[in-house]
């Protein structure tokens, strides 16, 4: 609890609210991987989508909020709607979902994060992020177009070459 | 703020993800977990480049996003290919390359 107690009289606005967006965003993340119901796995992932957006502008990422916002929960939860009504899933409860055993699952979820919070903690202790992290749009772009151009470039190849593809995967004949 | 809150809720997302990519059968569902893996990935870059003063989390974390989109696009496509074959998306009925 000392984490917590360290960082409340610094800025108490942002931690409440990133408590709040926090426990919203696990139990839905906690509800995607336990329903049984496949398109409330799709709608909580929408609200996990919607509190990483959120973190996003509580660190100062304001263009990488609306990213998330227009790619994922625009785009890619849309992509996951098609895709369970075209797979004609069974709409309502369906105890099929999971593995009939998932005590491994659950053992290699639990260790890891047993590794990682205990590493983390270790590591970073009570470490203060700046007070002022908020990056402009215009600093973002002005580090892809110099630094990373390279890299923009290949992700532009990276989807013209997904979009091929799922065209010749999915066409039928 | 301090760094460790971001980590670790990072931390419990992904292994929410790895957990949902081993327990679920249904190929859709495994799908959604590896997007909750991606976006905690996300969370802890953004978290460092804030930590650092640093652009690279960020510039990092929207090719993420685009990588991630065109990895539901084909997975999505591969899964309709299985259920147009096998009239199932059942992960454990996938199984001609087992010995």
């Amino acid at each position: 609890m000392s984490l917590v107690l360290a960082s409340v009289d610094w800025n108490i606005a942002q931690n409440v609210f990133f408590y709040i967006f926090a426990i919203i965003m696990v139990f839905s993340a906690f509800k995607v991987v336990t329903t049984d119901n496949i398109v409330h796995a799709a709608l909580f992932l929408v609200v996990v989508l919607a509190g990483v957006a959120a973190q996003f502008i509580l660190l100062g990422a304001e263009f990488l909020a609306s990213t998330q916002v227009l790619v994922y929960i625009g785009a890619v939860v849309v992509l996951f709607l098609f895709g369970i009504m075209l797979t004609r899933a069974q709409v309502g409860a369906d105890s099929e979902l999971d593995q009939p055993n998932r005590w491994p699952a659950l053992l290699t979820g639990s260790m890891m994060f047993a590794v990682l919070a205990a590493t983390l903690i270790r590591t970073f202790e009570d470490t203060e992020l700046p007070d002022e992290t908020v990056t402009t749009t215009q600093q973002v772009s002005d580090t892809i177009f110099s630094q990373y151009i390279v890299a923009f470039e290949a992700t532009s190849v990276l989807l013209l070459a997904a979009l091929i593809g799922a065209i010749v995967i999915a066409r039928k004949d | 703020m301090i760094l460790n809150q971001f980590l670790l809720l990072a931390a419990i997302l992904f292994c929410l993800g790895v957990y949902g990519a081993l327990a679920r059968r249904n190929a859709v569902l495994v799908l959604m977990s590896i997007e909750l893996i991606l976006n905690s990935v996300n969370i802890n870059l953004v978290a460092f480049g804030a930590y650092h003063g640093n652009l690279s989390g960020e510039v990092f974390a929207l090719f993420i996003i685009a990588v991630a989109a065109a990895e539901v696009g084909i997975g999505l496509a591969i899964v309709l290919l299985i259920y147009r074959n096998r009239r199932s998306i059942d992960l454990n009925q996938a199984d001609l390359m087992k010995g």
